[in-house]
């Protein structure tokens, strides 16, 4: 091993083991671990690869339900959308490396997340980047910010995979840890679904795609486990070479190769190289299939000289994929890799379980015949890493938190400046993705959700539309995790409705901070329960997801910032929504409760006008009634599905309200149309602003067909305002040119990073 | 008999799928030709479409040009056989010299993926027979290198000769001449930025695309000399 | 003989820069008011096989016009030097 493992500090420890950990390995082996064992169990059971702290909550989630063909555990879930198409979808982070390189960061997220889409024999066919950073103030969040978005652009739409989405937080306990949150969905012919398992004695184990390098070894221990100062530049640069490097035209041939593969039946099992590269992907193939895999490690293809047999193993070289064939299809599959010109090296070969073992041996050879550099069981890498029960702890400040209520501060006299200043168009991100490859797009960014058509090459005919939204809100999950997790739940909820879809699956993306404080656990903990309760509830199952710890600077951990991803579906997908706007002569109906049902009537509590606006972090959140909330998504899914389906809607505009209350709904449909609104009977800045949820705007040419439709459903339906005009007047609060609020939506962000004209 | 219409596939290509089901839809015969085959008879046009090829390394088309197919399309379009490359395969047919000018990095030095108003400057081509001069299309761009340039002494032949086919009304990436698509002097080898196949459904929100796709199928169905 | 040929390509003089230009405009903030004339470009380092350096020169000059450099906008200037004296 490396001179930096000979200090005083033992070597397990170095690498990131406990000395329980390690005394567990031994026991597992039943003797010392050699160095390169150590290595492979300290990348495996690494935060990051093993879930230790988060797993024991996770088993309370529920993943059950009709359509799930795949769940968590495997490289993404998948769902059954129907006519013979099934669609997988994943979320991950790439939080920590994006933080030390925007660019490759951010870029090699969306090339992991990609392979773990196509490695379930999907096409990946769209995109979501929820993203979150600190002030755009500061001039290294501008950094990062602009990074980011040039590495998603610069590797997404070079490998061709439509960007459809995202969400733009900004916050400052970002400020030295950036969020790059990434989600993919893919489509697949049902009967194309592979599963990354191994099988058959003799079989091989055929890596596919890049040459293997020192790139990104350690990554999994040093990036993901340990948390970092941002402030501390030698510290960075230290950490800089675990920096991958993404190339998006190796992927997309990767892509073509092995779907290619996958058409022609060629593959067993396969499995994409993300963390922990090969000890994990050969380890995981084996012990999910429960066999053995012998491993040459000198067949491994490296573009560098010297590596040692551990950086082999462990290193995280970006598009590479593994895959398990027959010795008889082995020239078909080199023929197929040959036309894609994508480099493919037989590196090894599955061996027999263990007797009355679950799972065989992982052994590391030099050659297949030569000298075992390294022998475990298979399973102990990739499941049985020791579980951390780490303790919880509520934070002492909840109380009086919860007692700094802004709900009774004064409002201003205008509301007009707290309100634009709460708009921000986020063109200037989505601008640089492509989000309109494949043809599918049928919303793109800037709606409430992506609605895409169901179709894709190799696809059955389908008329069927899926929607995927993905929310957030870390100042909800901030006040109450547990009680904000629900109401992101329902957001997403809300959201699928708007664009005429109802919600199937959830996937998610837990980013949290260090779970060595007891606080974190505790919020790792609510969140679950929300997400659990929240899922209950709609009867969602989640079919996948992923945390993300250590995400803090200096001793502070973020805000939790829960990002839930909805998969929705629509039956027949003929004609748009009819999207974030209105027509002229239009009525504005309020769908859902116009009051809370308990005092205060117009909560303030985590909602954006106080925390953005004012630096209000308390207070209590709305109350969330789950059955009154699924009647208002039904019924706005219901009166947008006509639409969508081709008929004769009752709607010329919809959007759900959200963050920034009625106030910020009602001023982006106003931007949307371009026309202006008269609204009338709002109380006070309270009202404009409450986040109470449950609510959905509604413009219609027939108000009383949707009055009628709503009192059906047991629904609270009122009309507030009428459109037309060029200004958007609410009675009393605000008196805005619609012109004027579009130019300062436009202009926020570009101004924000000091662009010029 | 509908047209066969070839679509070219590098390595790294990705609108090929987008075009072939847009001119399918129109009643072409699109198929899909590998960058190595050196063969393309029997086709009645050629589309290079959009995407990456061989991952934009080096400069867009810089490496495509060299591929197998390349020397057909050459050969194809000498002939008279209508050739039209879309975004990437714009960037490859300067490249190839088919056309003349460059794609350069745009204005601002970021990808642009956004819907701008076009107006068709001549039907003297391929891809604009069937457009009256002066109609305004609207129609999406998807590029990071779209701005065209070229010396002065080829703008004035381009505009002389009556080679401009596309124009922005809104330059945003800074071309010459508000220049979004151009044609040789004979008029069947077309290279534009802009996508007409992302504008050919009502669904996805524009179909002014459609004439110029339409056109294309018209222009391979017709009888060639050569 | 092996010799190392390092190909600097930049776009010719008249033709439109953004990414010089862009790289200029910032350098005032930076504290570097004095430079100017910033020109982007990029460099490729490759090796010849050839028995004389006239002819490594000339093949490296081939590949720089064919390939490396589009004279349609840009122009490449070659330095040759035998792999034994490369400095890196």
């Amino acid at each position: 091993m490396s001179g930096a493992s000979q200090g005083s500090e033992p070597l397990h420890r170095a690498l990131g083991l406990t000395d329980d950990e390690r005394d567990r390995v031994v026991e597992i082996l039943g003797r010392a671990p050699n160095h390169l064992e150590l290595a492979l169990y300290a990348v495996m059971w690494s935060e990051h690869c093993s879930y230790k702290s988060s797993r024991v909550h996770l088993r309370r989630l529920p993943t059950e339900g009709p359509g799930v063909l795949v769940g968590p555990g495997e490289n993404a879930g998948v769902i059954d959308a129907g006519d013979g198409i099934a669609v997988a979808i994943r979320i991950e982070s790439h939080n920590h490396p994006s933080a030390i390189e925007p660019y490759q960061g951010a870029a090699t997220g969306v090339g992991g997340i990609l392979r773990d889409i196509f490695t379930m024999g999907a096409r990946p066919l769209a995109v979501m980047d929820p993203l979150f950073f600190g002030s755009l103030d500061d001039p290294k969040q501008r950094w990062l910010f602009e990074g980011v978005v040039a590495g998603i652009s610069g590797y997404g739409n070079s490998v061709g995979v439509p960007t459809v989405g995202g969400e733009l937080t900004f916050d400052p306990c970002y400020a030295q840890n950036p969020l790059v949150n990434v989600l993919c969905l893919g489509a697949l012919p049902v009967d194309r679904l592979v599963l990354g398992r191994a099988s058959g004695v003799g079989n091989l184990a055929v890596l596919l795609g890049s040459s293997t390098g020192r790139d990104g070894i350690g990554g999994v221990s040093v990036l993901a486990s340990a948390g970092f100062s941002g402030t501390e530049a030698a510290a960075d640069d230290a950490k800089r070479p675990s920096v991958q490097v993404g190339d998006p035209f190796e992927e997309k041939r990767l892509i073509e190769a092995c779907l290619a593969l996958l058409d022609e039946g060629l593959v067993i099992g396969i499995q994409d190289l993300g963390g922990a590269g090969l000890a994990c992907a050969t380890s995981e193939t084996a012990a999910r299939g429960g066999v053995g895999m012998d491993v040459d490690v000198t067949a491994v293809p490296r573009r560098e000289e010297g590596m040692e047999p551990w950086e082999v193993m462990t290193s995280e070289s970006q598009e590479r994929m593994l895959a398990i064939v027959t010795p008889e299809a082995l020239p078909a599959v080199l023929e197929i890799c040959g036309r894609w010109e994508v480099r493919s090296a037989v590196v090894g070969r599955v061996t027999e379980a263990d007797q009355g073992g679950s799972a065989g041996r992982l052994r590391i050879r030099e050659g297949f015949e030569g000298p075992v550099l390294a022998d475990v069981p298979a399973a102990s890498l990739a499941d049985e890493a020791p579980l951390c029960e780490r303790p919880l702890g509520r934070p002492g400040d909840r109380a009086a938190r919860r007692a700094d209520d802004p709900t009774g501060d004064p409002g201003p006299g205008d509301c007009g400046p707290d309100l634009v200043s709460m708009l921000g168009d986020p063109s200037w991100v989505y601008r640089q993705y492509d989000h309109q490859l494949f043809l599918n797009t049928v919303v793109g960014p800037g709606g409430d959700a992506a609605l895409l058509r169901l179709a894709g090459p190799g696809l059955p005919p389908s008329d069927r539309g899926i929607a995927v939204t993905t929310d957030s809100n870390p100042a909800w999950c901030s006040i109450d995790p547990r009680a904000g997790t629900a109401m992101v739940v329902a957001e997403g909820l809300a959201n699928l409705a708007c664009v005429g879809a109802h919600a199937v699956a959830v996937v998610n993306c837990l980013n949290l901070g260090n779970p060595e404080h007891p606080e974190v656990m505790w919020q790792l903990s609510e969140v679950i329960d929300g997400l659990s309760e929240a899922c209950a509830a709609f009867g969602l199952p989640v079919i996948g997801g992923n945390v993300s710890l250590y995400n803090e600077s200096a001793g502070v951990d973020i805000a939790p910032t829960p990002v839930i991803g909805l998969l929705g579906l629509v039956d027949a997908l003929h004609a748009a929504p009819p999207g974030i706007g209105y027509t002229a002569g239009a009525s504005m109906v309020l769908l859902g409760p116009r009051d809370g049902a308990t005092a205060p009537l117009h909560p303030l509590g985590g909602s954006r006008w106080a925390v953005e606006r004012h630096g209000r972090r308390g207070g209590a959140l709305p109350l969330l009634d789950p059955i009154a909330h699924r009647s208002v998504v039904d019924l706005v899914a219901e009166l947008v599905g006509t639409t969508v389906r081709g008929s004769d809607g009752l709607l010329c505009g919809v959007h759900d309200v959200s963050g920034g209350g009625l106030g910020v709904a009602l001023a982006e449909m106003a931007v949307g149309a371009g026309i202006g609104l008269r609204v009338s009977g709002l109380a006070d800045h309270a009202e404009l602003f409450s986040e109470l949820p449950s609510r959905v705007l509604v413009a219609t040419d027939r108000p009383g067909a949707v009055i009628d439709r709503a009192r059906a459903a047991g629904v609270p339906a009122v009309v507030i305002g009428e459109s037309g005009g060029a200004r958007l007047v609410i009675d009393g609060l605000v008196d805005l040119s619609v012109a004027g609020l579009r130019r300062g939506a436009a202009e926020a962000l570009p101004k924000a990073l000091h662009e010029e004209d | 008999m509908a047209a066969r219409v070839g679509v070219v596939v590098f390595p790294g290509t990705n609108c090929e799928h987008d075009v072939a089901g847009a001119l399918g839809r129109l009643g072409g015969r699109a198929e899909l030709v590998w960058h190595a085959d050196s063969s393309i008879d029997g086709l009645d046009a050629v589309v290079i479409p959009g995407g990456f090829a061989h991952g934009d390394y080096l400069r867009p088309g810089a490496l495509a040009r060299f591929s197998p197919v390349m020397e057909a399309v050459a050969l194809f379009a000498a002939a008279g056989g209508p050739v039209v490359g879309i975004c990437n395969g714009f960037q490859v047919l300067t490249e190839a010299g088919l056309l003349p000018g460059a794609l350069q990095k745009n204005r601002r030095l970021r990808f642009l993926c956004t819907t701008v108003p076009l107006r068709v400057t001549s039907s003297r081509s391929v891809l604009t027979g069937l457009v009256p001069v002066g109609t305004e299309l609207s129609m999406p761009i998807n590029h990071f290198l779209g701005s065209y340039v070229c010396d002065d002494v080829t703008l004035a032949e381009l505009r002389d000769e009556d080679r401009i086919v596309l124009r922005y009304e809104e330059n945003l990436n800074g071309s010459v001449d508000d220049i979004a698509g151009i044609s040789n002097r004979a008029g069947n080898v077309v290279g534009l930025m802009p996508h007409p196949e992302r504008a050919s459904s009502e669904l996805l929100g524009s179909t002014d695309g459609v004439v110029l796709l339409q056109s294309l199928l018209a222009a391979a169905a017709a009888p060639r000399a050569a | 003989m092996r010799f190392v040929a390092r190909v600097e390509v930049q776009l010719r003089p008249g033709i439109a820069d953004p990414e010089g230009a862009t790289i200029e405009r910032a350098l005032p903030a930076l504290g570097f008011d004095e430079v100017h004339g910033v020109r982007a470009g990029r460099s490729f380092r490759f090796e010849v096989e050839a028995d004389t350096e006239a002819a490594a020169r000339t093949r490296a000059e081939e590949l720089a016009h064919r390939l490396l450099a589009n004279p349609v906008i840009e122009e490449s200037h070659l330095e040759l030097v035998a792999a034994t004296s490369e400095v890196r």
